[in-house]
């Protein structure tokens, strides 16, 4: 038998060097004489520890390595990294180690674990069961399966997935679409990416079976190009599913069509916002909709439409092989099932987390995270991405969920946690909330476009000390004026940030007990 | 044997601008549902930029209006008006690379590279940009030089850049 390592192809992993390993690894065995298959999977998403190399011993033991420099290539090779021998770099079994361990992978199972584009591989690993069931046991009752698993829009809106799915299932039969929502923009985040690069089999198989429940024939995926290896990723695996008959017409030998396409973004944030993805996917300008008419009714195209986003939709395969208990058994409250959390910024044991929702942001980023990379205290954690909250140590023991945010001001959005230590300036972060909402708005309503771009002229009034407090006034009133009169959650959320900041750290805007930092 | 999911972030030499490639570019992509993005990506993945050329040519295969082709083409950042330099270097300013220091490192970039944010250095060797996230938050600063990704963006990976951008 062949023997096989793991390196991943991950992006990050590859922006750790990832690359350059794989190919010392090659160029190491080729000079050796050495007969090794080189497996570019996805990440186990422990950051810190990448590149991690795995190796499958002789005796079927699965161990890693990491972090793996070009340079200790060679040595690990003569120190019995084949026969999975323990030295230098030597990490055991890297899901016992504890971030891992405490994890309750549904979602992520895969991720990491199998060779990403290999539908053989996939099938091997429990793969196209979902869709299995779901074909067996026909449109409606696939429905109700998501329904009852209680899973909720991941995208940040936490919407019920099977209320949209009802709506489109019940318009009449035509022509409708599944449109995947993969403009993962909020910083912090990388789940999607993650999904898509680790595991693309699995959001193929999740549109499959939202297409088989609705009624739709075509999907798109709609990706950002910020991501070129998750876009690589993709197309391969909808080749493959293709090839295999699990895309095209009668899929896996049933009755039901369905087929997909990637498509890429062009750089705007707003095209994450799911009417300005739609109006992108039709070729135009990516201007916010108003809503009524909601999507499932007229979306893509003007015909019924399911636009869900990557986690949603690659958490269905779960939900449909495992039934909806299994996934609904877990969370907290009315947020059923896992979150795949991301742990990023300034921490130490920055990565992917998924677990069942109501674990504290205390135990995220104290505990598993370890505090700052830089050894400072934590001052500030931004959740949700650009449009989420600051929220400060008072309130780590908010858990995850998404009622027991909105209650502190907050959101959970699409589950990124951005730490910054004492060395971040508060105001410094509102004004760029403010900045990033004018470059970002897509100009259709006035309170996000003019009022975003006067927000950073006042954040500018306040960090220079011109008439502060009323300034801050005109902040405030701004704020709430743009978070009811805007469209969309970009002009709507940007408010968050900004007033959280203000709220939880009021010494950085010249208020209360500390003076404003010179500089 | 290497398999699974590897992309080189090499760069290729792009065509010079002629409305024969532009038509065929065009064509090869009409039968696509909404091809505006598609036709606009494989242009600039072509010629490097949208030569404003290809604009009516693109209006007049999809039956749009020159405004329209226009509007999109102008709503979204990435696609070009003008090529860039021969190198592109794309530093991420977003909060997650802000909690890890990005402001210092963005600086230091821009003074290491002689360049300003959102230009093309005036010899064309380099055209630096700022971009809100690539994904890398929790190996961050990141960045992407001629497409390729690079994590905990330290002084020495700085220079490692600015020995390229010479190159």
């Amino acid at each position: 038998m062949t023997a096989r390592i793991y390196v991943p192809g991950d992006a990050a992993a590859v922006a750790l060097g990832a690359d350059k390993v794989a190919k010392a690894f090659a160029d190491a065995f080729a000079a050796r004489g050495l007969d090794v298959q080189i497996v570019r999977n996805g990440s186990r998403g422990m950051f810190w520890l990448e590149p991690l190399v795995e190796v499958v011993t002789p005796f079927g033991r699965r161990v890693g390595y990491g972090p793996v420099k070009p340079r200790d290539v060679d040595a690990l090779i003569d120190g019995g990294l084949l026969e999975g021998r323990n030295g230098p770099l030597y990490l055991d079994n890297v899901e016992k180690i504890p971030f891992f361990a405490k994890q309750e992978r549904f979602t992520f199972k895969r991720v990491g674990l199998t060779d990403p584009v290999s539908l053989d591989d996939y099938l091997a690993h429990g793969g196209y069961k979902g869709l299995e069931r779901a074909i067996a046991i026909g449109p409606s009752e696939t429905v109700e399966q998501v329904f009852e698993s209680g899973l909720r829009g991941r995208g940040g809106a936490g919407f019920p997935t099977g209320i949209k799915w009802r709506t489109v299932a019940a318009c009449a039969p035509g022509k409708k679409y599944i449109v995947c929502n993969a403009d993962e923009g909020d910083s912090g985040t990388f789940a999607d990416r993650m999904i898509m690069e680790g595991d693309p089999f699995q959001l193929i198989e999740g549109m499959t079976i939202a297409g088989v429940a609705v009624g739709a024939d075509k999907g798109y995926v709609y990706c950002r190009s910020e991501y070129p290896h998750a876009v690589a990723a993709m197309n391969k695996a909808v080749a493959a599913a293709r090839k295999a008959g699990y895309l095209g017409s009668r899929i896996a030998g049933s009755e039901y069509d369905f087929d997909m396409e990637i498509r890429v973004g062009a750089g705007a944030y707003v095209c994450g916002e799911e009417t300005s993805l739609l109006e992108s996917l039709e070729g135009r300008r990516g201007l916010v909709r108003a809503k009524p008419p909601l999507p499932a009714h007229k979306g893509l195209f003007g015909k019924p439409t399911v636009i869900n986003n990557v986690i949603s939709l690659a958490s269905v395969p779960f939900i449909m092989a495992e039934g909806a208990k299994a996934y609904a058994d877990v969370g907290f409250g009315r947020s059923r099932g896992t979150m795949p959390i991301q742990l990023a910024g300034n921490i130490k044991y920055g990565g992917l987390y998924e677990i069942a929702f109501g674990v504290t942001l205390g135990e995220l980023v104290e505990e598993l995270g370890g505090g700052t990379f830089t050894g400072r205290p934590v001052r500030a954690v931004q959740v949700g991405g650009p449009l989420g909250a600051y929220f400060p140590r008072e309130l780590f023991d908010t858990p995850f969920d998404y009622e027991a945010f909105a209650k502190k001001d907050g959101l959970i959005g699409h589950g990124g946690i951005v730490v910054f230590d004492d060395s971040v300036d508060m105001a410094k972060q509102a004004r760029f909330a403010m900045e990033f909402c004018s470059v970002e708005s897509c100009g259709k309503c006035t309170p996000c476009r003019i009022g975003s771009t006067r927000g950073v002229e006042v954040m500018d009034k306040i960090i220079a000390g011109v008439e502060r407090e009323k300034n801050l006034a005109i902040l405030e009133d701004l704020s709430h004026t743009m978070k009811l009169g805007s469209l969309c959650a970009l002009g709507g959320f940007t408010p968050y940030p900004v007033m959280s900041a203000l709220t939880h750290f009021p010494e950085d805007f010249g208020r209360g007990s500390m003076p404003l930092a010179a500089e | 044997m290497t398999t699974g999911h590897i992309v080189s972030g090499s760069r290729h030499a792009h065509e010079a601008w002629s409305p024969t490639r532009g038509r065929e570019i065009i064509a090869d992509h009409l039968p696509l549902e909404g091809a505006t993005l598609p036709i606009l990506h494989a242009l600039q993945e072509t010629f490097g930029y949208v030569p404003q050329d290809a604009i009516p040519l693109i209006a007049d295969a999809m039956n749009l209006s020159r405004a329209e082709v226009h509007g999109t083409f102008t709503f979204y950042h990435d696609f070009r008006h003008e090529p860039a330099g021969k190198h592109v270097v794309k530093i991420c300013v977003a909060e997650a690379c802000q909690a890890a220091g990005g402001h210092v490192t963005s600086a230091k970039v821009g003074e290491a590279l002689d360049c300003a944010y959102g230009e093309t250095r005036a010899d064309g060797q380099v055209t630096l940009e700022p971009i809100y996230c690539l994904g890398l938050c929790a190996c961050a600063p990141a960045a992407m030089v001629n497409g390729r990704l690079i994590g905990r963006l330290d002084d020495e990976a700085i220079d490692e850049i600015a020995a390229e951008v010479r190159s």
